[in-house]
């Protein structure tokens, strides 16, 4: 609990997690607010279009918190004052989660709120367990997603190598994978940020469907089996970050 | 107290620290001497945990600062004044810093007191002057009232207000009982400050003893004496002393007897004498005689 507070501290006494929080659900409302304005069908899924570029903001306030704190050397400061180097960082690491699981969930039910408000006659209602999932879990994403930032923070170290490998990786390389004829959307359906995607979509195609409209990732796992893969991934990376950080030099 | 056993670290095929043996005794002041290189920051960052050894072993009262469960009560530490975010106040750096350690929170507005940052303590740490940084640095090494202080050059680059503030405050801690193991690169600094000294060159143990002691063996004494019976008054002296003669101006350098006995056998004998001055090698001189073959980096 001690640790928890400090590292509670420390994110809170710094400006970047505000500026991050801001845009992140300035961002993921205001997309919502500008599909549900100009689209003729507006659906539940369709609110959560923007959350996807608020986890990349979430992805980068993750990645920051370490960052920074190896940037200017607070982690050695950190580490002084508690040499349990695995448990400050796994402090830090529940931390971030948390804020990040709770800018999730307003993102979400603030960009379904005001898709509601622009469009009030649309079916917006929240009323099966795949639009609660669409919903709700993009909080779970985020909380999974910042553990992942914080994993590849801890091993990287600077924040433009850091923030790059995270943009790049969900943004880009994810998508490009599946140019990569035969096996590219074999392959993304064992990729992490498609994983989480896939967990969150309301309407999942089936095998059979993918087939007749041309191709697509037909993912081997249910939708929460997508979300604990995408789990296992951002743990078993932070075990690794962890272990390098207690073997390495401070 | 500290002690370092046969203490290495190696990068690759640099030895910074080789074979390194000390021990710092409690309620003094031990100065860490070295040329810039020699391998101090080094064996401050092993004795506090942040390098791990490559051999050897340092301990903190017989622990190693990983196992302390509070360590900021135990041992509080500045090796760079620099460690602090700079969007974050004085107030919330000292801060996290008592809540990880158990410490009351009351106790960063009197630590900030101590060194006189109370008015700046919401101010962010960025907009502080490398003074004003180390202020910082030492509040939060007192955080925990703790019983041993590490400092790594602590006056590098601040003004002489700072270094006078510096080294007043490390003979109160001093004077308080406390362990104070400071580095440096500066013999003259350290002779001012430190009661034992120990000097390191290109990692290895050069000395290990007062700094009393230390001066007295480094520099010595000598009387410089020029007479018109030069001759007649180098025999006598030669008698009780060692003497040489000056290759520039041809005067007496004495060795072993002291400027008073010198005139006085020079007025038992009824000589002459033009100067009679007695001579100290300056530390600088003394120390970079004993450190020149450690020395990593050499202008030429």
């Amino acid at each position: 609990m001690t640790l928890l507070a400090v590292e509670r501290i420390k994110l809170f006494s710094t400006r970047s997690p505000y500026w991050c929080t801001a845009l992140a659900i300035a961002m993921s409302v205001g997309f919502a607010a500008l599909l549900a304005a100009n689209a003729d069908q507006v659906g539940v899924g369709l609110t959560q279009a923007g959350t996807r570029l608020a986890l990349v903001v979430v992805l980068v306030l993750g990645a920051l918190a370490v960052t920074t704190e190896y940037r200017f050397s607070t982690i050695r400061a950190t580490f002084l004052a508690v040499p349990g180097r695995t448990s400050a960082l796994v402090a830090k690491t529940a931390v971030v989660a948390l804020v990040a699981g709770v800018i999730g969930e307003v993102a979400a039910f603030g960009s379904w709120a005001i898709a509601k408000v622009i469009k009030p006659n649309a079916d917006l209602a929240i009323n099966t367990g795949a639009e609660w999932r669409a919903v709700a879990g993009v909080g779970l994403t985020f909380a999974i997603g910042a553990i992942l930032a914080i994993a590849v923070g801890i091993l990287v170290r600077q924040t433009a190598g850091a923030v790059a490998i995270l943009l790049v990786w969900s943004m880009l390389a994810e998508n490009l994978v599946g140019l990569i004829p035969k096996v590219g959307v074999k392959i993304q359906a064992w990729l992490p940020f498609m994983n989480a995607d896939n967990f969150l979509a309301v309407n999942t195609p089936s095998a059979g469907e993918v087939e007749a409209t041309g191709g697509g990732v037909v993912f081997k796992l249910s939708q929460w089996g997508s979300l604990a893969y995408f789990a296992g991934i951002a743990v078993a990376l932070l075990v690794v970050a962890l272990v390098v950080a207690k073997r390495r030099d401070a | 107290m500290i002690q370092a056993v046969r203490l290495r670290k190696h990068y690759g095929r640099t030895k910074a620290v080789d074979d390194l043996s000390f021990i710092v005794k409690p309620g003094r002041v031990t100065g860490f001497l070295g040329p810039n290189g020699a391998g101090k920051s080094t064996t401050m960052r092993m004795i506090l945990g942040l390098d791990t050894p490559t051999g050897g072993d340092v301990t903190i009262d017989g622990k190693h600062y990983t196992e302390l469960k509070q360590p900021l009560r135990k041992i509080g530490a500045l090796l760079d004044a620099k460690w602090v975010h700079p969007n974050r106040s004085a107030r919330s750096h000292l801060k996290w810093m008592a809540v990880s350690n158990k410490i009351p929170v009351s106790r960063v507005d009197e630590v900030l007191e101590i060194v006189g940052l109370t008015e700046v303590a919401n101010k962010r740490a960025g907009g502080f002057s490398l003074g004003m940084s180390q202020r910082l640095g030492i509040a939060g090494a007192l955080l925990g009232d703790p019983e041993v202080l590490l400092f790594d050059e602590p006056v590098n680059g601040l003004d002489p207000e700072g270094i006078l503030w510096i080294r007043q405050f490390m003979h109160r801690l001093a004077d308080e009982g406390r362990t104070v193991f400071v580095s440096s690169h500066l013999l003259s600094e350290m002779a001012q400050t430190a009661q034992d000294l120990i000097v390191i060159g290109k990692g290895r143990l050069i000395a290990q003893t007062t700094t009393e002691q230390f001066i007295s063996d480094a520099t010595q004494d000598h009387v410089r004496v020029r007479s018109p019976h030069a001759v007649k008054l180098r025999e006598i002296l030669a008698a009780s002393a060692t003497v040489t003669e000056d290759a520039v101006d041809g005067a007496l350098v004495v060795h072993g007897l002291p400027a008073p006995r010198i005139g006085e056998i020079a007025a038992e004998n009824q000589i002459v004498l033009h100067e009679l001055s007695p001579q100290r090698g300056s530390l600088e001189e003394a120390f970079m005689q004993l450190t020149k073959e450690s020395v990593e980096y050499h202008a030429h």
